[in-house]
């Protein structure tokens, strides 16, 4: 039996300004969306948010990043995304994307979803990140919508990939 | 000790022509409190092995054994971060993989813990490596877990015993998946 089963993917053959997949049905166990992203902006390095729901809310994390040289840890409470993603803009490497997955167990169950981010960038010359993320998601709603979207100006290139997986 | 024990589920044969890589061996949701889940009769048909667990309970915590061996055959390194700081530390010659690094949860349903171990080449005749993700935020407190942990023996992993370290955790719920040619 096919437990790891693609709902639905994401391989921008233009620019845009996010990326949504809606109507996530119910019928799995866990989520996990894996993407690969660079955008148009003229920075090393633009952040970037994953949205559940459209809600703009709910959100609390921790998160453990280390950028070559030395580790951090921070959090941040009462935020309306994930937040800390991180995506190469014009002003870093060419042709570099961030890699990362995105899990979700447990998406429909009816009380608050604990969630991990594991989001990378690499550049072959200056700093760059790995970040894991514990997220909390204060909402007992079953996650039908999952966004990925920049914290700021700029789109997303094309090349850039969204695929996920229903397990 | 309360405990649950969890025989693998028979197979399904896939009935469409998607390529079977990732098959869920065993699952349990615990409808009554335990501070043990077994799995037991775990086939060595796969490549790797992934446990995939949310628990919740007023001290979520996540202690592993495997095939039954309580000697001190298991150490570990991680990291965490804990929303001010990063530590690292390790465990050597330790009679139980811990996997639990930085805070504990401590607040019922409301936080739930979720973590992720994967067994690599189980079934090969090498010791056994572990990588562990750990995922705890409390609005407000919490921690960010990686754990890389060893078992030093030689024999394919036919049983991992999960100590949960609490018995209120009515709803915690674990998976065991299989996968295939990774």
């Amino acid at each position: 039996m096919a437990t790891y089963t693609l709902i639905s993917s994401n391989v921008l053959s233009s620019t845009a300004a996010s990326v949504t997949f809606s109507a996530i049905p119910a019928t799995y166990t866990d989520l996990v969306l894996r993407y690969s992203a660079r955008c148009d902006a003229a920075v090393t390095e633009r952040l970037a948010y994953i949205e559940l729901n459209a809600t703009a809310s709910g959100i609390s994390e921790t998160y453990l990043m280390g950028d070559g040289a030395s580790a951090t840890s921070a959090r941040a409470t009462s935020q309306p995304f994930i937040g800390y993603l991180r995506v190469p803009g014009t002003s870093g490497t060419a042709s570099t994307f961030s890699s990362g997955e995105f899990y979700i167990p447990s998406y429909t169950v009816s009380q608050n979803k604990p969630m991990s981010v594991f989001d990378v960038t690499e550049r072959n010359n200056a700093t760059a990140y790995i970040l894991a993320e514990a997220v909390l998601w204060s909402n007992s709603a079953a996650i039908t919508q999952i966004k990925f979207g920049l914290d700021g100006s700029g789109s997303l290139v094309s090349g850039s990939s969204f695929y996920l997986y229903g397990i | 000790m309360l405990g649950r024990r969890v025989q693998p589920s028979p197979f399904t044969e896939s009935k469409d022509n998607m390529a079977t890589t990732y098959e869920k061996i065993a699952t349990t949701t615990l409808g009554t409190s335990a501070t043990t889940i077994t799995f037991s009769s775990i086939a060595a048909s796969y490549t790797d092995l992934r446990l995939v667990i949310v628990q919740v309970g007023t001290y979520q915590d996540l202690q592993i054994r495997l095939n039954g061996d309580t000697g001190t055959n298991y150490s570990m390194t991680e990291i965490d971060g804990n929303g001010t700081a990063v530590a690292s530390s390790r465990q050597t010659s330790v009679a139980q993989y811990d996997c639990s690094g930085g805070t504990a949860g401590t607040s019922g349903t409301s936080f739930p813990l979720f973590s992720t171990i994967d067994f690599f080449s189980y079934a090969g005749s090498t010791y056994k490596t572990m990588l562990s993700t750990k995922s705890l935020d409390m609005n407000g407190s919490g921690t960010t877990v990686r754990t890389v942990g060893l078992w030093r023996n030689t024999a394919a992993i036919t049983s991992i015993l999960l100590l949960l370290n609490n018995a209120d955790n009515v709803g915690t719920t674990a998976t065991i998946y299989g996968i295939l040619k990774a």
